[in-house]
């Protein structure tokens, strides 16, 4: 060996070092995919069967007289732990649309409380030994059936835990993201363009800049402060409402947009100004249509990051008030309303087991949009990106 | 007959408080190719960028005496300096095409300056600065794709085209081969020499050969002082100054 021509005597301690380095380097991956598999397959167990609902098949007596005391239709006694009161509570609506259920009495699917449907789920629950015998027998009788739980995509929130649906929160996160979409987009990526093109570089704009990038760092929920004294209170803003949120959070989405936005337009290549210049165009010109089509896809990019993030946020909601009890979808921007982060909040206080599971598959819903957003994302970068 | 198209008077120009260009007094002959030459920093394409206006991009420069192109002077206040660089283009050391099609290049500038409509008349035009150019056959029909695909000389000869095509009277080269190979680097060339038929041209150039071989005219820049200005044979065969003598024989730069 000593006497190889390419022997070096430190070579293999060289080596060893650069494989412990490469081991740590994994086993730091390693933990980081495990802690995300972990999360991941958490929310899953706990939340997919927030997806599904138990219905039973219970004699319902419609006549004048339940109508109004709807929950005299069904058999006290033996039933009114199982069936919904909710769906009672219904009745009137549903035989407004199905009148040829007027002096029935007969055996119909009804919504099944949240203790019978943790039972069948086999979670924790409060049913008593009788009552489970009762609904084994029904079943034995095949009279309970899980279903696809579209009240979740189609309801409000609920003190009634089987009852309570997200759809409330989607809505109402629709709306306020439309207001910081509309807000904030135009807003940072004007003030890049003319930060990064037209601006001159002078203490005052490096002033500006610098700040810029400090109030990305700021705390959301001082941004929820501060949308409380200006929009609410000095404004007079409807508290609460999609408007005043989505206000709120595009001041949060501001400075990462203006951020992203200036570096996408600092990446495009200043031969491409230059050329520009040199034909004796204006810098409107050259800006327009060269330097921001080649930046749009990182601006875009930077921009539905941003409203992702957005869309998770919670802190600058609570001091505007939209972790609120929202029963009803709502349609209009000034509305009280909530949004997805605020319904998982609300519901993760509970303790019933149904919200629990419905606290899960909000967190799933929410992660779904927010995953597929970042896809598009990355999907509009890699389509429109152009090489020079 | 020469006739002199651009002409500077003592130009001055400062990078903060660095002074770049010393009284640069320098006339240059209409349809004759000037090379500028000197060592790295002497201030050639800093003076190169004086002739229409590109320095004014910069922030902190100052500049003062006169750029007279066809009897004006292009630093009064009155003139526009977008509309100087209308007729005095420009080509650079790296080719920049546009990251558009080989025809948005040419026509995007002539588009701009209300010089044609869409349609026939710029079809005209863009296939009259690619011939021009020497380019149209090998890209006729590929006019649809990106200019940034083509080789790095068919890169340069797009941009000439470009530039062309907006149809100024003086064209600034700034080392518009340093960046080719052999091959493209005479292509360019000989295009150059055509060219000067119908434009100024002003080249800046570190090859001494090829100042020599295209130039009719060159200047000798040093630490931002004009030491000497020429006919070329004169320049290289018979230098006045003993410091440009050194320069060219390779004795310093």
């Amino acid at each position: 060996m000593k006497n190889d021509y390419f022997y070096i005597p430190q070579l293999a301690r060289r080596k060893r070092q650069e494989k412990r380095f490469k081991l740590i380097a994994k086993s730091a991956l390693l933990f980081s995919v495990l802690f995300l598999i972990f999360f991941l397959a958490d929310m899953f167990i706990k939340g997919y069967s927030a997806f599904s609902q138990t219905y039973i098949k219970v004699p319902v007596n419609i006549n004048t007289k339940t109508v109004e005391m709807s929950h005299m239709a069904i058999d006290r006694k033996k039933y009114s732990f199982a069936v919904s009161r909710a769906w009672l509570r219904d009745i009137p609506k549903m035989l407004e649309q199905n009148p040829s259920w007027m002096n029935t009495d007969e055996e119909r699917w009804v919504l099944a409380s949240a203790n019978v449907d943790q039972y069948i789920k086999s979670n924790h629950n409060k049913l008593t030994q009788e009552q489970i015998q009762l609904i084994d027998h029904m079943k034995s009788e095949q009279k309970v059936e899980k279903r696809f739980n579209k009240l979740f995509f189609a309801k409000g929130d609920s003190k009634i835990p089987e009852y309570s649906g997200f759809m409330a929160s989607i809505i109402g996160t629709v709306l306020t993201m439309i207001v910081t979409m509309l807000l904030a987009v135009p807003i940072g990526v004007m003030t890049a363009v003319y930060l990064e093109e037209f601006a001159p570089d002078n203490k005052f704009t490096q002033i500006i800049e610098v700040n810029m990038n400090n109030l990305a760092a700021i705390p959301s929920i001082l941004f929820g402060l501060l949308g409380l004294a200006v929009f609410i209170n000095l404004f007079g803003v409807p508290r609460s409402s999609p408007l005043v949120g989505g206000m709120t959070l595009a001041l949060m989405s501001l400075p990462v947009i203006i951020v992203s936005s200036k570096a996408a337009l600092k990446a495009v290549p200043s031969s491409i100004r230059q050329a520009g210049f040199a034909l004796g165009l204006t810098k409107w010109q050259i800006t327009r249509d060269h330097v921001i089509p080649l930046a749009a896809p990182g601006m875009l990019t930077g921009s539905i990051i941003a409203l992702a993030q957005a869309m998770g946020e919670t802190a600058p909601l609570i001091m505007v008030g939209m972790i609120a009890f929202i029963p009803d979808i709502g349609s209009s921007f000034t509305e009280a309303a909530t949004v997805m982060p605020a319904q998982i909040f609300t519901w993760a206080g509970m303790p019933e087991r149904a919200y629990i599971e419905r606290t899960a598959a909000g967190i799933l819903v929410l992660l779904g949009i927010l995953l597929s957003l970042n896809a598009v994302a990355i999907y509009l970068r890699n389509k429109y990106s152009k090489s020079w | 007959m020469l006739n002199i198209k651009v002409k500077t008077e003592n130009l001055k120009l400062w990078y903060g408080k660095k002074l770049a260009l010393d009284g640069v007094s320098l006339g240059i002959y209409e349809n004759k190719i000037t090379a500028l030459i000197g060592p790295s920093g002497c201030g050639k394409s800093t003076y190169l960028r004086c002739l229409n206006r590109m320095n004014d991009l910069i922030d902190g420069i100052r500049i003062e005496g006169k750029v007279i192109i066809n009897g004006r002077d292009i630093y009064a206040p009155e003139v526009d300096e977008v509309s100087v660089r209308k007729k005095v283009g420009m080509v650079f050391q790296q080719p920049n095409p546009f990251p558009k099609s080989i025809y948005d290049n040419v026509a995007y500038a002539p588009l701009m300056h209300d010089m044609v409509k869409k349609g026939k008349a710029c079809d005209l035009l863009v296939e009259k600065a690619l011939k021009d150019a020497g380019l149209w056959d090998e890209v006729k029909d590929i006019l649809n794709k990106s200019g940034t695909n083509l080789s790095g000389g068919q890169q340069q000869r797009l941009c000439i085209a470009r530039a062309i095509a907006v149809e100024p009277e003086v064209i600034l080269m700034d080392e518009p081969t340093s960046a080719l190979d052999p091959i493209s680097t005479q292509v360019i060339e000989n295009l150059m020499t055509r060219l000067k038929e119908k434009y100024t041209i002003i080249i800046v150039t570190h090859n001494m050969q090829q100042a020599s071989r295209i130039s009719d005219t060159a200047a000798f820049f040093h630490l931002g002082k004009l030491i000497e200005h020429n006919k070329t044979e004169k320049i290289f065969l018979e230098p006045e100054e003993e410091m440009t003598e050194q320069y060219i024989t390779g004795k310093f730069g």
